[in-house]
């Protein structure tokens, strides 16, 4: 079921060099996607320290993207093999805590794909609709009896 | 310097030169058959004897090897010389009655007739094609010595001595380089019969293959510097190690075989990516016939053949060599089509209507422009545009949908039939022309993928470099201290490529007078009280830029090495490694603003 009255939070870590620079291109160009995704600005999708993703999980967000250059295109040559290779450990973290996979997205979008960022939180933004809220549980009642 | 005096005339040559070379030196005619300037002095033909005064005595001497000497006095023309020469012109008539290059020289020495017969000579004419061998062997001689192929030589002695290739076939080694028919004074060679393959033309890459070129050469009319260049693959020195006869005949030794390319690292503060476009090949687009069909040419072809220095000296002609009496013209090849390229390349339809103008002001044919749109958008364009219209160009709106050869009525015949739909008619239409311009649009240049990866830049859709900010910042990269100038950046005409030009030199030149550069302080450092010296960010760093301490067992961040990628920062387990403005706390604030604000 998807429910069309929530309405998710996403927060999305965007490399400063690629997929910054291609949300603000989606803006130039004037393409419509959901206003569901708050962007915040890292020099390099290698700098997002997996706490980060938690953190924003556990401060109410529903779902995190991360965006970086394509592999091989890196601004910083192998920052995002770097964050390639926390991601699949940051999903066995998530597995444990009993949070589903699919609300926390990595992404290779370029300068120049703007059409491409605005496709991804569009989909994203339809997938945790159909996911839910969160609800992250923050005593241990909750967690023992989840909503 | 020597001194000699050669019929009265005192002639000055350095050591080692013949008394050849300083009868020419000093402009005294000498007959000779068998004497070159790349080939070392051999004495075949006997034609450049002179007599040669030695104390009270004289000698005939055959010039092309005579050394010259101190004192030396030499007479070229006495009537002991020319009578001896006149001997040696009947008898090598003799032996070459049929040659017209030895009947030319006889004549000039007068001599018209020989008095002795024909000599019986071993037959060769499997490789010597008419009979014209004089066996001075010029021919062996540039082929084993000069080019070092070695496809020739001598076989027999005496009157059985001849000229030939291996087993008298075709040769296997030969390069069909041609050197030994051009070196032939007689014009005896017919390099057919030597060679086992076809020599291949070069076609001429400015010229887009209209015409040939050689080896060396001058790439274009315009080339800077406009000096010969060497192409490697096809120069004879190149595939053999030998020849360098163009080295013998430049006068100033400009010539080097042995220059190898050089890669040459240069320190800059800026860089102006000016790489330009290419043309889109019009052979992806087999319906138009391009590359099948004759008289189908490319816009650039065509400008060539319309340019004074081109091919055809700028006259509009058809492979027969006619003037065509009907051209098609047919924009956005390649541009505005989903199946190529999307995007508009801007520049087509002002060069078609260029094109118009020039095949009607130089050949009057019947001009027909098959266009989507017309966009004539920039300062005196659509003024242009209207003067062609009153030209009595035709102009149809319809994509062209196929050139084809395949005639239906007999007006047809002989003639490229381009099929469109007229939309403004709502028709569709035959065009019976005699020549097709397809008006093929802009692509990014075929390495420029490369070229971005290396300077860190993003290509935007279409492959074109991907400029700052399409509106406020249209001629910076993204990086610092990179702009573009030209094609490279998209599609644009000439006075936009300038205007851009003019515009990135000035964004240089502003980095430049300042003379250093402001780096963005978000660098990374360490704290060395929390630093456990686990070495993971010195694994992390991309740059090299950390270093793990011995003495004090902790990681040091080089500040002037550090990007400020900030990997290290997020792979430190015990946060000792930290990123100057994208600090974990400024982050992990910037994360509860925006969840608590919503």
């Amino acid at each position: 079921m998807v429910d069309q009255q929530f309405e998710p939070k996403i927060v999305g870590f965007l490399c400063r060099w690629c997929s910054y620079t291609g949300a603000d291109l989606a803006g130039t160009s004037r393409m419509q996607y959901p206003p569901n995704l708050a962007a915040i600005r890292v020099m390099c999708s290698g700098r997002v320290d997996p706490t980060f993703v938690v953190k924003a999980l556990q401060d109410g967000a529903d779902g995190v993207l991360i965006a970086g250059c394509h592999p091989g295109d890196c601004h910083y040559s192998e920052g995002n093999y770097k964050a390639m290779r926390r991601y699949p450990m940051l999903l066995n973290l998530l597995d444990q805590f009993g949070i589903d996979r699919r609300r926390v997205r990595l992404e290779w979008i370029s300068a120049s794909e703007g059409e491409m960022f605005a496709r991804v939180v569009s989909e994203f933004t339809q997938q945790l609709k159909t996911l839910g809220p969160l609800r992250w549980p923050h005593t241990i009642e909750q967690f023992c009896s989840p909503a | 310097m020597i001194q000699l005096t050669i019929d009265g005339k005192k002639v000055s040559v350095e050591p080692g030169q013949t008394v050849l070379d300083a009868a020419r030196e000093g402009n005294i005619p000498i007959p000779t058959l068998c004497s070159h300037e790349s080939l070392i002095p051999y004495g075949a033909c006997r034609l450049c004897i002179v007599e040669v005064r030695h104390r009270n005595k004289t000698r005939l001497l055959a010039s092309c090897t005579l050394p010259a000497a101190e004192g030396m006095e030499v007479t070229t023309n006495s009537e002991k010389v020319i009578r001896t020469r006149r001997m040696l012109a009947e008898l090598l008539l003799a032996r070459c009655p049929e040659s017209k290059a030895i009947r030319n020289i006889a004549a000039q020495l007068g001599v018209e007739k020989t008095r002795f017969g024909k000599p019986h000579l071993k037959d060769n004419s499997a490789i010597v094609g008419t009979d014209g061998c004089i066996l001075c062997g010029m021919c062996v001689r540039v082929c084993n010595d000069i080019l070092k192929i070695g496809a020739l030589g001598f076989e027999g002695r005496g009157a059985s001595r001849r000229v030939v290739t291996p087993f008298e076939k075709p040769s296997e080694v030969c390069l069909s380089c041609g050197a030994c028919s051009f070196v032939c004074p007689t014009g005896a060679i017919e390099h057919h019969r030597i060679r086992l393959h076809k020599p291949e033309p070069i076609p001429a890459e400015f010229e887009y293959g209209m015409v040939n070129r050689k080896p060396i050469n001058i790439p274009f009319p315009q080339a800077v510097p406009r000096v010969p260049v060497i192409d490697p693959d096809t120069c004879m020195n190149f595939r053999t190690g030998g020849c360098k006869i163009c080295e013998d005949n430049c006068g100033v030794h400009a010539i080097d075989h042995a220059q190898q390319e050089k890669i040459e690292q240069v320190e800059v503060g800026a860089i102006i990516v000016a790489t330009g476009f290419e043309l889109f090949d019009s052979r992806k687009l087999g319906r138009y016939g391009y590359g099948k069909l004759d008289n189908v040419l490319h816009a650039l072809e065509f400008e060539r053949m319309s340019h004074a220095s081109g091919p055809t000296g700028g006259k509009i002609l058809t492979k027969n060599g006619q003037p065509p009496k009907a051209v098609a013209i047919l924009h956005c090849i390649g541009s505005r089509d989903e199946n190529t390229n999307e995007y508009c390349s801007r520049v087509c339809c002002m060069y078609s209507l260029k094109f118009a103008h020039l095949v009607k002001e130089k050949t009057n044919a019947e001009v027909y422009n098959l266009y989507i749109d017309m966009r004539a958008f920039g300062k005196g364009y659509e003024e242009f545009y209207k003067r062609i219209l009153g030209e009595g160009v035709h102009f149809i709106r319809g994509k062209c949908a196929e050139v084809t050869s395949a005639a239906r009525t007999p007006e047809e015949k002989g003639k490229l039939i381009v099929v469109a739909e007229d939309t403004l008619l709502g028709m569709t239409r035959r065009l019976p022309v005699d020549m097709v311009i397809l008006s093929a649009g802009l692509i990014p240049g075929k390495d420029s993928d490369k070229l971005g990866r290396i300077l860190g830049i993003s290509c935007s859709q279409g492959g074109f470099f991907l400029e700052k900010h399409p509106k406020l910042a249209p001629v910076d990269a993204i990086n610092d201290g990179i702009f573009f100038a030209g094609a490279c950046q998209g599609p644009k005409d000439i006075p936009d490529a300038v205007a851009q030009g003019a515009a990135a030199a000035a964004g240089a030149l502003s980095l430049i007078d300042k003379g250093k550069v402001v780096l963005e302080p978000i660098t990374a450092e360490i704290d060395e009280k929390r630093c456990a010296g686990c070495q993971l960010c010195v694994a992390n760093c991309p740059y090299g830029a950390i270093e793990y301490n011995k003495e004090k067992k902790i990681s040091i961040v080089t500040e002037e090495l550090c990007k400020g990628c900030g990997t290290c920062v997020a792979g430190c387990p015990s946060g000792a490694a930290r990123q100057k403005n994208f600090e974990d706390v400024q982050i992990l604030a910037e994360i509860e603003g925006i969840l608590t604000a919503s």
